[in-house]
């Protein structure tokens, strides 16, 4: 009982290491489970459908309206230095770098993650996985594998769609709105966004997103301590789970592309 | 039958959008519509002070861009810094007495490379290096020259 402080911590280090581990066997069998996925593509598209075109709404309206809102408040600073011609550059580059990538990954994780975590969780809890291993179907394979990948598929076009319509959402205000040149504000768009260094930067960020966000999602559903309340913490460990890593990713990655 | 159909025909919508969307975005947003391909021949030059020129900086004549900064490296034995420029395959007729200078668009703008053709009748072939080179102007040397000269006029 002497150094009860210091067992405490050393059983909340071998705890995080465990989960640490057991969340990368469980992608290590996702992908062992890619075959299955092949075979049977119609779970894959009920999962694009149930983690895509299901989120295809909150993310297109928060796209308009972030992109609305960089039009505003781009506007305010550029004109001040009498530079509102950039504004195109402005909404378009943070969009494609950041914004789609981040807010898109955001709301997929809040809208889609948790819903994939409850819905695992559950199936834990009501013993439905045992269940279909006891029928000598593995639920990883089944149940996991084409959520994950429908979620890895469905992350990019999501932050692809965000982008775009944040653009057109910039160009209402900024052009509609604020009264800036069209024709600048394309053309100035166009010679400083590059396809390369931005925009497959931002679908690779996406992509690692996508990845990241399904995968906390699925692990902590899979991994629920199987009652009530154990769902209903690993539900909201895992928004708040994956809401951190995207953005620490997001640093991390930001760094490495375009930090020369 | 029916609800799968729909399952089926809305990942499709849903997936045509998101390609459609990165289509926007390559073609409207960014510049993959006017990088003309790798196609082009290369030309070097020698400047003593490249300012603050960036690789992909534009390389224009008369205003018009016609080429792409391509690299930017450091000669350690003349001390220069040597320019690879890639110019657009059409452009063929450049005189091989071209002056090259390194301006900046704007007081604040960034810098780009501007050619200004000579009278020769021979052109630059693919690898040659253009003789005649024009550092960039530093505001600050200027900034700097301009107060000396001041100050002598008035000492």
């Amino acid at each position: 009982m002497r150094f009860e402080g210091l067992a405490r911590l050393g059983r909340g280090v071998i705890g995080a290491l465990e989960r640490l581990g057991r969340a990368h066997l469980l992608l290590l069998a996702i992908l062992g489970g890619t075959g299955e996925v092949l075979r049977r593509p119609r779970l894959l598209f009920d999962q694009i459908y149930n983690l895509g075109v299901l989120s295809l709404l909150i993310v297109g309206v928060s796209g308009l309206f972030v992109g609305m809102v960089l039009g505003l408040q781009g506007y305010y600073v550029l004109q001040q230095f009498g530079a509102e011609e950039s504004l195109g550059i402005m909404v378009a580059a943070s969009l494609v770098r950041e914004l789609g990538p981040v807010v898109a990954a955001l709301l997929v994780a809040g809208r889609a993650g948790s819903s994939l975590t409850a819905e695992i969780g559950l199936m834990k809890a009501t013993e439905q996985l045992s269940g279909l291993e006891m029928m000598a179907v593995d639920p990883v394979r089944r149940i996991l594998a084409p959520r994950f990948y429908g979620g890895v598929i469905a992350m990019p076009l999501l932050a692809a769609i965000f982008s775009a319509v944040g653009v057109l959402g910039g160009y209402f205000v900024g052009v509609g709105l604020l009264g800036v040149d069209e024709g600048a504000f394309w053309s100035q768009m166009q010679a400083k966004v590059d396809f390369q260094e931005d925009i497959l930067n931002g679908v690779i960020k996406s992509l690692v997103f996508g990845i990241a966000v399904t995968w906390i999602a699925l692990f902590q559903g899979y991994d629920t301590v199987p009652t009530s309340l154990g769902v209903s913490r690993s539900t909201t460990r895992s928004v708040v789970h994956a809401a951190l890593l995207v953005l620490g990713l997001d640093f991390v990655l930001t760094a490495l592309m375009f930090g020369d | 039958m029916g609800k799968r159909h729909t399952i089926e025909a809305m990942v499709g919508a849903f997936v045509a959008l998101g390609v459609v969307a990165l289509f926007f975005l390559a073609m409207k947003v960014s510049n993959l519509s006017m990088i003309s391909g790798e196609d082009g021949y290369q030309l070097t030059a020698r400047f003593s002070n490249i300012g603050s020129l960036k690789v992909r900086a534009p390389v224009t004549m008369a205003g018009v861009r016609i080429g792409r900064v391509e690299s930017v490296s450091f000669d350690k034995t003349t001390y220069e810094a040597v320019v690879g420029m890639r110019i657009d395959a059409a452009v063929d007729s450049i005189p091989d007495d071209t002056f090259a200078n390194i301006f900046t668009s704007g007081l604040l703008g960034e810098q780009f490379i501007g050619l200004e053709p000579g009278g020769s009748p021979e052109f630059l072939r693919d690898g040659d290096a253009i003789a005649n080179t024009q550092s960039a102007l530093l505001l600050e040397q200027m900034i700097g020259q301009f107060l000396f000269k001041k100050a002598g006029e008035s000492g």
